[in-house]
């Protein structure tokens, strides 16, 4: 327990304000949000640590990448989530860099809400690839271009999609910025 | 707590102290703590906060659980400038007495510390409480009514 540090300063306006930009972010692809209010332990990012507490609790099943093991007490202490002991068996999981997609649970198609969300914490979310999005959300098209995703992620997401109403949604953290790619996004190589 | 008195438990003597704290009332600990001057700073890690806890019994002669009630409870968990973490959970909304018994907590888990607070703020609490049960239990003694003795007296 030595070296365990505060949450958000300000929980419920935190929370609230975080929440409020996971919302932003997967209503709209592709738009980057910038959250703050905590400082996080190492590995976690701002962005990353304030999505987890602001959407992780006793209700949850999370895993956690094992990569990123340092973080456990802490999201332990402040989300009391139960931690998930297979990738599959989670709601929410955390992984440095994208995880391999298929070991999480997608959902059915009678139940496709019980699919797990995943925050992925990458380097930042610009300068590496441009990838165009389109979907619901998109009046046109959006293009993000964030580092550190695999080079076939475009094959990756179609696979994805291809389970839809089923899939995964991902949360891309960087930093203090964060963007969302729901299931219901077309991924492709700007 | 019948646990705490187990000699196998290598929590019992932190459990006995969270117990004390957590039954004095915030004014208490503040003013046996007043005379210790050594208190390091504290960052707060989580509330003081209030919440409910559900109270469970057991009920009639299978012992199944019964919920008797929801309970007030706040919570504090502070780290001591020394990386120690104390908790606490006392019943009720006493925010100030929550997180100085956090405060204690995290402070008697150092050695040196526990030494000069187990006399100067521990055992003055406990013995604090044991006064207070003991003059409850005097008072209840004083009303109570021996029926086997009024059936004799009758006779």
């Amino acid at each position: 327990m030595i070296g365990l540090t505060a949450g958000f300063a300000d929980p419920v306006q935190d929370a609230q304000r975080c929440f409020r930009s996971v919302l932003d972010a997967m209503s709209r692809p592709g738009r980057i949000a910038t959250v703050a209010g905590v400082a996080p332990p190492a590995p976690l990012c701002v962005a990353s640590a304030a999505v987890l507490l602001t959407l992780i609790d006793h209700e949850t099943t999370f895993w956690l990448d094992p990569a990123a093991g340092a973080a456990n007490a802490w999201i332990a202490f402040h989300c009391g989530a139960p931690s998930a002991d297979m990738p599959r068996d989670a709601a929410f999981a955390f992984s440095l860099g994208l995880a391999d997609l298929t070991r999480f649970n997608a959902g059915n198609h009678e139940g496709p809400e019980t699919s797990a969300t995943i925050v992925v914490q990458l380097p930042s979310l610009t300068g590496g690839a441009p990838l165009r999005l389109s979907g619901p959300g998109l009046k046109d098209s959006a293009t993000i271009a964030p580092l550190g995703l695999p080079a076939d992620f475009p094959a990756i997401w179609r696979r994805n999609r291809g389970l839809f109403p089923a899939g995964i949604d991902l949360i891309l953290c960087a930093g203090n910025t964060l963007a969302a790619l729901p299931r219901t996004v077309q991924v492709e190589e700007a | 707590m019948p646990d705490a008195s187990l000699p196998s438990d290598p929590n019992a003597a932190r459990k006995r102290w969270m117990a004390v704290l957590a039954r004095a009332s915030g004014d208490s600990i503040a003013a046996v703590l007043s005379d210790y001057r050594d208190i390091p700073a504290f960052t707060r890690l989580r509330g003081p906060e209030n919440g409910l806890v559900m109270a469970r019994g057991r009920t009639g002669g299978a012992g199944a659980p019964f919920n008797l009630g929801e309970v007030t409870v706040t919570r504090c968990t502070v780290r001591s400038a020394d990386g120690l973490v104390g908790h606490a959970y006392v019943t009720g909304r006493d925010a100030r007495q929550a997180e100085l018994a956090a405060q204690v907590d995290a402070m008697m888990q150092d050695p040196f510390r526990a030494r000069m607070l187990e006399p100067l703020v521990v055992a003055p609490l406990e013995a604090a409480e044991h006064a207070r049960r003991a003059q409850t239990a005097a008072k209840a003694e004083a009303t109570k009514v021996r029926f086997f003795a009024m059936r004799n007296m009758r006779t």
